[in-house]
């Protein structure tokens, strides 16, 4: 038998964040210390997955150490203390994202598994032939794929909200796509190719004027900005623990609690479960019909020491902080001869996607590697978004709160180093 | 850099920049298309195959300069094998770039310069799509090839 832990019991004190020092930040990321071939390392690929600070690895090692047993099942101390600090974890993620109820806030994989189990179970249910589904012309792959795996099922369509050469949605075409047909809208906060921030609040308070229900994908935003389910007032919102300096394999989904209670399970097993025989078995309630078997528990607790760890920084002092990065290193890559950057939003955030020239990305990618920069080069899970600028693959640099206007200067001098070896 | 200047050779640089038997050979009877999911490397590869001997060979790609170099310098080195010295070929330049086994530094030729390969294992794929390619059309393989 299962039973969550209230929020209520802890609603403590607001955690007060001291002046951001990025340099003192940075002592808190282990991994940051050390050489690639030979050169300090500047890790410029936090869209793909962000470092994790000493806080949260000490969390990992102490749950093992110390608490490790299974949740939700045994009247032994070690089980208590491991499921008390899970469901302290989804309080934590509940404040975090301003959710009304923690039993709203479903632990997943990662944001991909939160969008397919709203794909499979809200939309299997409520998708019927003709229907339509909006995206944009933005979304990765995650964003795309369970939308269009339903839509085959169902014989429903998929609609794209166009972008323009900057990055930005064309919300007049928004306003057209949204018809009688539409039944649901899934779209990204933050482009993880661009950067570009969209106008979701806009987006949701148009779909709901016509009763249709919207999926933001966090998975780009979380890190980066302060996130407030209740004033965006979106259906469903997911992201990924991994970006959020927490572990891999523990996300979130937020689902507002009557749009989650109307929906079947995804997966059976344990812990989703009230009652079964062989004959019938009752579902058990919210969050745990959404979570069968057994959670990455440690991802849980980790996620919610990478949320104290985000919070105690302060978000609007993280938010500062790489937007002065980004506009200062998006004016010294300019100074790069052939370089254009793609994606030039007016809001946009901690995202630096370029070409340089004819040289293809994954050169400017081993070359920079070889000069101790990370970024990635490549598609970035998000096909279409090439196709729209007519370009295979872009070098993606995207920057955390421990980034600083020092490595964007090394990555320049990287940039001029490709340019000789290809000139 | 002495890492760097082992993988981007001047002859790389070279065919990458002027990739020679570029383009789609009309009268091709052997043709296969490679695809790279991972980092979106793109080739085709044509062949005029005449009584088990490679008469012509062109490609046509997109992609990053080893890919594209490897390409080029593998048309070159075909021209007038027959499909079993071709296929040899390919087992003694997968040596070469994976560091698997011991390469044959003269039945590979000009191809030795991507020995440098090796050292940067996530471009081992880039160097090998073409040739991978290549194999997938003397089969005469309708499904595109990956690298995958």
């Amino acid at each position: 038998m299962t039973s969550a832990v209230r929020a209520d019991a802890l609603e403590g004190q607001p955690i007060q964040p001291a002046p951001f020092d990025v340099w003192q930040v940075r002592e808190d990321f282990p991994i940051l210390k050390q050489q690639i071939h030979g050169k300090p390392l500047v890790y410029l690929d936090n869209a793909a997955t962000t470092q994790k600070p000493q806080a949260v690895l000490d969390t990992l090692a102490r749950y093992y150490a110390q608490d490790n047993a299974n949740i939700h099942r045994a009247v032994h101390q070690l089980s208590e203390r491991a499921t008390r600090e899970y469901e302290e974890a989804r309080v934590k993620v509940k404040r975090f994202l301003n959710a009304a109820d923690a039993h709203e806030i479903i632990f997943t994989r990662n944001a991909t598994e939160g969008i397919n189990l709203v794909a499979q179970s809200y939309g299997r249910k409520n998708i019927r032939e003709g229907d339509e589904i909006i995206i944009s012309a933005m979304e990765h792959h995650a964003n795309i794929v369970p939308w269009q795996m339903l839509c085959e099922e169902k014989g429903a369509r998929l609609r794209v909200i166009p972008m323009n050469d900057a990055g930005e949605l064309l919300l007049e075409e928004y306003e057209k796509l949204l018809t009688l047909r539409t039944k649901f809208v899934a779209i990204t906060q933050m482009s993880n190719a661009l950067g570009t921030i969209n106008p979701v609040r806009q987006i949701i308070e148009l779909a709901h004027q016509q009763g249709v229900p919207v999926l933001v994908d966090g998975a780009q935003t979380a890190y980066h900005l302060k996130v407030d389910v209740q004033a965006l007032d979106c259906d469903f919102f997911v992201f990924s623990g991994h970006k959020l300096y927490g572990p891999t394999g523990i996300g979130v989904l937020y689902g507002k609690a009557e749009l989650l209670e109307a929906m079947p399970p995804y997966q059976g097993g344990g812990d989703m479960i009230r009652y079964v025989s062989f004959e019938k078995t009752l579902y058990n309630g919210l969050p745990y019909k959404f979570e069968a078997g057994t959670p990455h528990i440690a991802g849980g607790i980790g996620l919610g020491a990478a949320i104290d760890y985000l919070q105690g920084l302060g978000m609007e002092n993280v938010a500062a902080h790489e937007q002065d990065v980004l506009r200062y290193g998006t004016e010294r890559l300019r100074e790069v001869p052939g370089l254009r950057i793609i994606g030039t939003a007016q809001n946009k955030a901690s995202i630096l996607s370029f070409v340089l020239g004819d040289i293809h990305p994954h050169d400017i990618g081993t070359i920079l590697d070889q000069e101790g920069i990370a970024v990635r080069t490549g598609h970035h899970c998000a096909q279409p978004v090439m196709q729209r600028f007519g370009i295979p693959a872009t070098a993606r640099a995207s920057l955390a709160c421990y980034n600083t206007r020092e490595e964007m200067d090394a990555l320049v001098r990287g940039l001029h180093k490709v340019v000789e070896v290809f000139g | 850099m002495s890492d760097l200047r082992d993988l981007y050779q001047e002859v790389i640089l070279d065919h990458n920049k002027r990739p020679r038997n570029f383009g789609k050979l009309e009268e091709a009877n052997r043709q296969a298309e490679g695809y790279n999911p991972l980092c979106g490397d793109q080739v085709k590869v044509y062949i005029k195959l005449e009584d088990g001997v490679i008469k012509d060979v062109r490609f046509e790609a997109s992609g990053c300069a080893i890919s594209k170099a490897s390409a080029s310098m593998m048309t070159a080195a075909l021209k007038g094998k027959t499909e079993a010295e071709a296929e040899a070929l390919f087992q003694e330049f997968h040596d070469l770039v994976t560091g698997e086994s011991e390469a044959d530094p003269e039945t590979l030729g000009k191809l030795a310069v991507f020995a440098g390969v090796r050292e940067f294992p996530a471009r081992v794929k880039c160097a090998s799509l073409a040739w991978h390619t290549l194999h997938a059309a003397l089969e005469n393989k309708d499904e595109p090839v990956t690298t995958e």
